[in-house]
């Protein structure tokens, strides 16, 4: 085995579990091609509204 | 105050409004008529689901709601007269929820209708709600012909009376801990109140002989209670307006206090916000349709119903029935687990009495954040029943509809201007 081989690749060289954090679509999408997947749904908070973030920090959520 | 200060006093008040919410004591104690029990329900008013509207605004099932209850009242002598009154400001419309009560869908009372009472004997206030009509054509979905009307008239002079009687006779029913046999028995108080009305009627059978003598009129009580599963909806809705209503006006709290729609506009109330109403335009259920009718005969969203959403029950304890999930078109078992697990994400506490088998008797989602609505993206999850959009039509099917965000996003904007770091 080739210690020195690229990270990214060695974990591409097996069968690939993924978990995909946020849009679905790309956990539909590797499913369909036969790829286990855990999905995690997550949105940035408030949607990324900067002005609604600020709101939030400041009354503590 | 800093803003770790702010920070702090929100929290402190929400846990204020979770101890409230989890101290409350709530007893069916009697039914009553709503001119001499809700204060201010005087001739010529009618009180109706959501926040303040007027009659223009008004959609279908209400305007038909608004017509039968005033032919009921006597003050117009048929639908056509009743809605030319109703439009040339002839009776005066308020919510439900600035007079202590609350009514299903249209949610109308009126001063003759009969109300239970609720009182939350931890804090002693009381709260109202009309009796459950049963299924098919009634008022609150805006039915409101000559069956409607006299239906209406047998509650107030027949069941009214003699179920009033059989509570006061019983001493009350507490309602905590019957909710909590309701949740073990795939109830979640909003569409789906079999067990809770099966707990009711046997409790209270006893004393409901007792007040009534005539054997055919008892067995027209039983009837009619056994042949609703919903009949204890508005039972349920009682008490979440007892509940809720002494967690207002905690200052800092960022609690719903109540939730509702009138069929145009739903609209929240927040605890460190007093009495004001935050609004936006209610939204399309999605659910399942009874046969013959779809999408496009479909009113939008309505009712007080939401009350039993803000105590944590309804979609917010959907894990607890299953067979709802299915009712309302929101999909499996495993579906109705997710639903109350999205709930957990924004509010304060878990009710650790009111558990959910299914969960590892884990407490319903409690004390709706309004921080954490806006941070998480998620909206509080709602069972209803759907209208026909049309005045007298009635029932059309069930189903699953969101509260609208920019309510807490205004809420929020207001809370933080309250606490000064607007």
């Amino acid at each position: 085995m080739d210690d020195r081989k690229d990270p990214i690749q060695k974990l591409l060289d097996g069968p690939v579990s993924v978990v995909n954090i946020g849009l679905a679509q790309f956990a539909r999408t590797l499913e369909g091609e036969g790829v286990a997947v855990v999905q995690v749904d997550w949105s940035p908070p408030a949607g990324g509204d900067r002005r609604l973030i600020d709101l939030l920090d400041k009354l503590g959520a | 105050m800093t803003e770790g200060d702010v920070a702090a006093a929100v929290e402190a008040a929400n846990a204020r409004a979770v101890e409230r919410m989890l101290a409350a004591d709530p007893v069916l104690v009697d039914v009553a008529v709503a001119g001499d029990a809700i204060q201010g329900l005087g001739d010529r008013t009618i009180l109706h689901a959501g926040p303040p509207i007027g009659w223009p605004d008004m959609c279908g099932p209400l305007k038909g709601a608004v017509a039968g209850a005033i032919v009921l009242e006597g003050w117009a002598e048929n639908l056509d007269t009743a809605a030319e009154l109703a439009a040339a400001g002839g009776v005066a419309f308020h919510p439900n929820h600035h007079f202590d009560a609350v009514g299903p869908m249209t949610g109308i009372v009126t001063r003759s209708m009969p109300v239970m009472v609720v009182e939350n004997r931890a804090f002693g206030n009381r709260a109202y709600c009309t009796l459950n009509e049963g299924l098919g054509k009634v008022m609150r979905f805006g039915g409101n012909d000559a069956e409607v009307l006299a239906r209406l008239r047998w509650l107030a002079d027949t069941f009214g009376p003699a179920f009033g009687a059989a509570l006061r006779e019983a001493g009350g029913i507490p309602l905590k801990a019957m909710i909590a046999r309701g949740l073990s028995m795939g109830d979640e108080m909003h569409q789906r109140n079999v067990g809770c009305t099966s707990l009711l009627l046997r409790a209270l059978a006893p004393a409901l002989a007792r007040a009534v003598d005539d054997r055919e009129r008892l067995a027209g009580l039983f009837e009619f209670i056994g042949g609703n599963d919903q009949f204890f909806l508005n039972v349920a809705m009682a008490m979440g307006k007892a509940i809720m209503d002494p967690v207002r006006g905690i200052e800092g709290s960022s609690v719903v206090t109540a939730m509702s729609r009138n069929g145009t506009m739903f609209g929240i109330r927040v605890s460190g916000l007093g009495d004001r109403w935050f609004a936006a335009p209610v939204e399309m259920p999605r659910g399942l349709y009874f046969p013959g009718f779809s999408e496009d005969d479909a009113n939008p969203d309505i009712g007080d119903s939401t009350i039993v959403e803000t105590v944590g029950l309804g979609g917010f304890a959907m894990a607890a029935a299953p067979a709802v999930a299915g009712f309302v078109g929101a999909g499996t078992a495993a579906d109705a687990l997710n639903y109350t697990r999205a709930m957990e994400e924004i509010t304060v506490a878990r009710n650790p009495e009111w558990t959910i088998p299914a969960l590892d008797f884990a407490g319903v989602p409690t004390g709706i954040d309004i921080r954490k609505v806006v941070a998480s993206g998620r909206t509080p999850t709602i069972n209803t029943g759907i209208a026909h959009r049309e005045a007298g039509i009635g029932q059309v099917g069930a189903g699953v509809v969101r509260a609208p965000m920019v309510c807490f996003e205004r809420a929020l904007e207001a809370l933080a201007a309250e606490m000064g770091v607007a």
